[in-house]
């Protein structure tokens, strides 16, 4: 029994280490992890592909591509569609997106409905593995004009986004005892932790706190702690600190003002968990954006539903996939268009006169777009 | 087996519906197959204060039950996680419980370091198969909290999952840690979440998982929580699913939509400190670890509280409580309701609080105030 356990633990590994060595010479090559490195067109534009999705996603896309030329921002779109095909007997992205992302390595992309049926796997999955996007950012700040329970929140959260309790490694030993295998590799870990400080360094927060249980999962997520340790010697002037997950989750729910200096950094699940959370403490995951930082590409996304219910109506609130755009123009380090236009979005929330639905307005989607506009 | 004992000796007790008043009147399911021994009258019961606040709070507990005549004589063991030099005090402790059946325990440090000990809590969980753990979360009347009407118990599987404790390093830098779900661990937490929920009135039992991504591991959990559902569903307790990201920003936004909630050992840990967080702290938040055999009651929230240790500044109210909750269990409800009711009004005056509830009173001020309503 335990040989049979080992083999296939050892099979899935073997092919998931073999990536991992290819990318960790990659990380070497590239100083800064996670860096935009596109270029301009003839026309002195960037191109970025944009993915608008299902559901609402066209509407808010559209909300998008409006307010950027208004705001002249210096992209042109590439709009692709990434309906899942099924090629010998996998979930597959069409060529055309899947060379649109390569080529311009940076996307953006509108909420997915992921296809029922076999053999099909989560498109966010399928993008992750695709582009190798290894870090999830999700900050989360209180909106003014929006009041939930909590005012105070700005809380920065990067998420180990390709192993750990998403290995997918898992077999039932015998009937009625299965084993999930949690992965934790240095070179992932490594990755993800350089990515966080240099995070803090660009963003001025200037610490970076890394969330684990190590005292009860002492080798794995031990070795996540010891890389993120490790990495912190290369940031002298970046402050590092770690604190084991209860607590985070205490301390958010309290007073998550306490975590508004500093990055927070952890292993896969425990990312997923707070960043929804944190999502909870503003108003939901209509309000966050989100970022997936990549070795060969990088995808903005709202992490929101398609809502189906609302779909065509020119009902839906394009805030999440804007703020998503912005924390795109700063990763391109647009960061003026990246200012202008989010001064613009929070105004019109805060000012309380054209919201959607969902915050409690009457307006439309494009009667909020165009309150945007005008505001630019 | 389990299933034929677990319903024998369920059938063989009364019910009574009583109205929850305060999270500490909750009835713990009993599963025990022998009591513990009540000698000329009295209970011995094991204690083990912890690490950090333990000692404080512990001795809060020993003050209050003296004063209030509670028939209790305590067999106490310092254990400390904060030394691996002997461990001849935990495995004494250990013994003891065997023996007393009960017990009465605050939080042991644990080093994060591998190549420290490895976790005397869980250790004590897993050797005396102490397999579910009950955490309350409730509103304290008297202290309000940015949410309102919050009523909740999580059930948590104490002695699989996350926490198996089985880990390698099958390559320099590559490290796997398996999670281990078994249908026999998952059918017994089940029936617990729903014996509780059925001796205490409960509507709703709703397991909490992540099988969209772990779909062999959480999916037996959740399709095994979905079986015994149908044994109970003439009760009229209804059953529901929820995935664990979900659940937590659920959590924070509307946590009123919570009953009880069944899950795999390391969601518990996530959920009860969020939990925790949205009524008031872990000073408040009591605690239980059940089994067939063995019961010890501990603060549900788990914190050591090492930063404020030897300041007599902590909330003694979640050690309390748990003693409160371990009064029932022993069937001294008189002295549970007294303390109780005790705590209760000494909060709701808002007179004497300790600095977490935004006081500036003492442990042992909080103590004395417990004492002076009794």
């Amino acid at each position: 029994m335990f040989a049979r356990q080992h083999t296939i633990a050892f099979k899935g590994l073997k092919a998931l280490y073999a990536k991992n060595a290819v990318r960790s010479m990659s990380a070497v090559a590239n100083s800064m992890p996670g860096a935009f490195a596109g270029k301009k067109n003839a026309n002195g534009n960037y191109t970025v592909t944009l993915i608008p999705g299902d559901g609402i996603g066209p509407e808010i896309s559209e909300s998008v591509v409006k307010i950027y030329k208004a705001a002249g921002v210096p992209i042109e779109w590439e709009p692709v569609s990434v309906t899942p095909v099924l090629k010998n007997g996998k979930t597959v992205i069409p060529d055309e997106a899947l060379h649109s992302v390569k080529k311009n390595t940076v996307a953006l992309k509108g909420p997915l409905a992921t296809p029922i049926g076999k053999g099909h796997v989560s498109l966010n999955l399928t993008l992750r593995r695709t582009f190798n996007l290894y870090a999830n950012v999700r900050p989360c700040k209180s909106i003014k004009g929006y009041k939930t329970l909590y005012d105070d929140v700005d809380t920065v959260l990067i998420r180990e986004n390709t192993e750990g309790e998403y290995s997918g490694i898992e077999h039932e030993v015998v009937d009625g005892v299965v084993q999930s295998i949690k992965l934790i590799t240095k070179d992932a870990s490594d990755r993800c932790a350089r990515y966080a400080f240099n995070y803090a360094v660009e963003t001025g927060r200037n610490r970076v706190t890394a969330v684990h249980k190590a005292n009860i999962m002492k080798l794995s997520d031990g070795l996540f702690l010891q890389s993120c340790q490790e990495v912190a010697k290369e940031y002298p002037d970046v402050k590092f600190d770690d604190l084991l997950l209860d607590r985070a989750c205490l301390q958010i729910v309290m007073d998550p003002s306490v975590y508004s200096d500093t990055v927070m950094v952890m292993p896969n699940l425990y990312g997923d968990i707070l960043s929804d959370m944190s999502a909870g403490l503003i108003g939901g995951l209509g309000l966050t954006p989100s970022g997936n930082i990549g070795r060969d590409a990088s995808i903005f996304e709202a992490v929101h539903g398609t809502a189906p219910d609302i779909a065509g109506q020119d009902k839906a609130n394009p805030t999440a996939l804007l703020l998503s755009s912005i924390m795109m123009l700063r990763h391109m380090s647009l960061n003026q268009y990246a200012n202008q236009i989010e001064k613009a979005v929070l105004k019109v929330i805060s000012d309380g006169k054209a919201l959607t639905g969902d915050l409690g307005g009457k307006s439309t989607n494009t009667q909020f777009t165009e309150a945007i506009i005008s505001e630019l | 087996m389990l299933r034929t004992l677990t319903t024998k000796k369920f059938a063989s007790t009364a019910f009574k519906l009583a109205p929850r008043a305060m999270s500490t009147e909750t009835i713990v399911p009993h599963m025990q197959d022998s009591q513990p021994a009540k000698l000329g009258g009295r209970y011995t019961v094991t204690l083990i204060p912890g690490d950090g606040i333990g000692q404080e709070t512990a001795s809060a507990v020993k003050t209050i039950f003296k004063a209030c005549n509670v028939p209790v004589d305590w067999e106490q063991f310092d254990v400390s996680g904060y030394t691996t030099a002997d461990d001849t005090t935990f495995k004494q402790s250990v013994e003891s419980l065997r023996r007393n059946k009960v017990g009465l325990k605050g939080i042991l440090y644990t080093p994060v370091s591998s190549l420290g000990h490895s976790s005397f809590n869980v250790t004590l969980r897993k050797d005396l198969d102490m397999y579910a753990s009950l955490v309350l979360c409730k509103n304290i009347p008297g202290y309000p909290t940015r949410h309102q009407n919050v009523d909740f118990a999580i059930i948590r599987e104490n002695t699989e999952g996350e926490y198996s404790g089985l880990e390698h390093q099958s390559y320099p830098g590559v490290v796997e840690s398996l999670k281990v779900i078994t249908r026999h661990k998952t059918e017994r937490i089940a029936r617990f979440a729903f014996d509780f929920a059925l001796r205490n009135g409960r509507k709703k039992v709703t397991c909490i998982h992540k099988a969209n991504i772990m779909k062999l591991a959480d999916g037996l959990f959740l399709k095994t929580c979905r079986e015994v559902s149908k044994e109970y569903a003439s009760s009229g307790i209804k059953f529901d699913d929820m995935i664990v990201d979900n659940t937590s920003m659920q959590l924070v936004a509307k946590p009123q939509q919570f009953d009880v909630m069944v899950m795999p050992n390391l969601y518990g840990n996530i959920v009860s400190n969020v939990g925790a967080g949205l009524v008031g702290g872990p000073g408040i938040i009591p605690g239980c670890n059940i089994g067939r055999e063995y019961a010890v009651f501990e603060p549900g929230c788990r914190h050591v509280g090492k930063d404020i240790q030897g300041r007599n500044t902590a909330n003694p109210s979640a050690m309390i409580l748990s003693s409160v909750m371990m009064l029932r269990h022993l069937g001294l409800d008189d002295h549970a309701n007294k303390i109780a009711n005790a705590v209760a009004k000494t909060i709701a005056s808002g007179a004497v609080r300790t600095p977490d509830m935004g006081g500036a009173s003492s442990t042992t001020d909080f103590t004395f105030a417990v004492i002076s309503n009794l």
